[in-house]
């Protein structure tokens, strides 16, 4: 698991995409934060990162697709899946190497962005005056976000050998999983059920940690929604037809 | 016996691409694997790898079973793929190092040199696998499947596409191999089977037609080339 592991990153870091990702995060970030006069800080006013974590799941659904679609479609496609299933790896190791080794890129994405942290903290009237408790708590909910989002991106590219048809699908799961239960739960027939439907979805955990609260419910539904798609790709490696 | 296949069946939809096959090979010796395009020679090399399974029947590497203990043959078998597979992005020696990194070998810097050596990969260690030649590409498939030391060597033909100075290099390093290990190797080469294999099997639309050493199969067909044998069993 390891080996693929550092194997993979190290295709990252020698094709451009780990660095393309974290510029490219940077930037929008950057500029949604500090520029854009809807959600700059500066002209908000207020000692707060909270225009950082409400765009930066929407840049991780483009982002995270981006990144996984060639993990597994690329090895199916080239015939390499061959050179690892005919080795000693089960098909867990393979899954859990690919996994990690793209969350690893999400994690580089989000180290950076503690300067913002720190820059509010300091351009405070008075310094400091910035909830550090719900800033931590969203971090942790983007990490858990970012996870789930990547989890949906390794099973989309497991699904075909063409990278953009991984791509399009796992930016489409990845929107459901984010907003759509969300959405469907405004339905007018679906109202009655309305709570229940918005707990599926990633939305309300992740508004629930970016409080500042770390609810063990929150962190279950994280782990089991990774969990979820992890072993589905699993059931998909296992069950190749090809 | 290194590799026992016992009556294999293979099927694909309704097509059977292997047909109850049956056949054993013995370390120390070379075994060569004929027959026409679409006879069902990978797919019986996929199944001993464990890359694929078998639909009915039984086959053994090194004494585990494929479907039973599929980590164990694994690790007792070197493969190259038809197609040879590569990681192009990859520098040789990268290649090497994530290959040792899978079957945990002890030593990895020193026997990837030694691979290198052995495969005369020595002058194009340092380069990307894309900017190889076929010929030498080759060479990197065979010295990923040698690296790990495996008692068994699957090769899908492993010199198809080189030219003849490279295909003499590479079936001295098989005849070489062939010494201490089983390798079973499949090609469309005549003069190949002549040159290294000890024992001939010839398979055709799934079923096996010759399974003898090269000198009984000749000795049985009143002075016919090996060539003619071929077409004979497998048109």
């Amino acid at each position: 698991m390891l080996t693929i592991l550092s194997k993979d990153l190290s295709d990252f870091f020698n094709s451009l995409v780990a660095y393309i990702t974290i510029g490219i995060f940077l930037l929008v970030t950057g500029l949604f934060l500090w520029v854009f006069p809807d959600s700059s800080i500066l002209d908000y006013g207020y000692a707060g990162l909270d225009s950082l974590f409400n765009v930066a799941p929407y840049i991780f659904m483009f982002l995270i697709p981006a990144v996984t679609m060639k993990s597994l479609a690329e090895e199916r496609k080239e015939g390499t899946y061959e050179l690892l299933a005919t080795r000693p790896l089960s098909e867990w190791q393979i899954v859990s190497g690919k996994f990690l080794a793209s969350f690893v890129i999400v994690l580089l994405t989000l180290i950076p962005t503690l300067i913002y942290y720190f820059t509010v903290y300091n351009l405070g009237a008075t310094p400091g005056n910035i909830d550090s408790g719900a800033v931590i708590g969203s971090y942790i909910g983007l990490l858990l976000l970012g996870a789930a989002f990547t989890s949906i991106g390794i099973f989309a590219s497991s699904i075909s050998k063409n990278q953009i048809i991984s791509f399009a699908i796992a930016v489409f799961l990845c929107f459901f999983a984010f907003s759509g239960f969300d959405s469907f739960s405004q339905l007018l027939s679906l109202q009655s059920v309305g709570s229940t439907i918005t707990a599926f979805g990633i939305n309300e955990h992740y508004q629930s940690m970016s409080r500042g609260v770390l609810d063990t419910r929150d962190l279950v539904y994280f782990l089991s929604f990774i969990a979820l798609f992890l072993v589905l790709t699993n059931l998909i490696l296992r069950g190749r037809k090809w | 016996m290194s590799i026992q296949v016992k009556n294999i069946t293979k099927l694909y939809d309704q097509q059977k691409a292997v047909d109850g096959i049956s056949f054993s090979a013995k370390s120390g010796s070379v075994l060569g694997f004929l027959g026409p395009n679409g006879a069902g020679k990978s797919t019986t090399m996929k199944i001993l790898t464990c890359y694929i399974s078998q639909t009915s029947g039984k086959a053994e590497v090194c004494g585990f079973d494929v479907n039973e203990n599929p980590m164990d043959v694994r690790r007792n078998i070197g493969y190259l793929p038809e197609h040879n597979p590569l990681y192009l992005d990859l520098y040789v020696k990268e290649a090497l190092d994530f290959v040792a990194g899978v079957h945990q070998i002890e030593n990895k810097k020193q026997r990837i040199q030694q691979v290198i050596e052995m495969t005369g990969l020595g002058d194009e260690q340092n380069k990307k696998i894309n900017a190889l030649s076929k010929g030498y590409r080759q060479r990197v498939g065979l010295a990923q499947a040698i690296l790990h030391d495996p008692k068994v060597l699957i090769l899908d033909e492993p010199t198809s596409g080189l030219d003849p100075n490279q295909i003499i290099g590479i079936r001295k390093l098989i005849l070489e191999l062939g010494k201490t290990k089983t390798v079973i190797l499949s090609t469309h080469i005549m003069q190949e089977v002549e040159a290294i294999c000890d024992q001939i099997i010839i398979i055709n639309k799934g079923k096996i037609v010759a399974d003898d050493t090269l000198k009984n199969l000749k000795d049985n067909s009143s002075g016919k080339t090996l060539e003619q044998i071929f077409i004979g069993l497998t048109n």
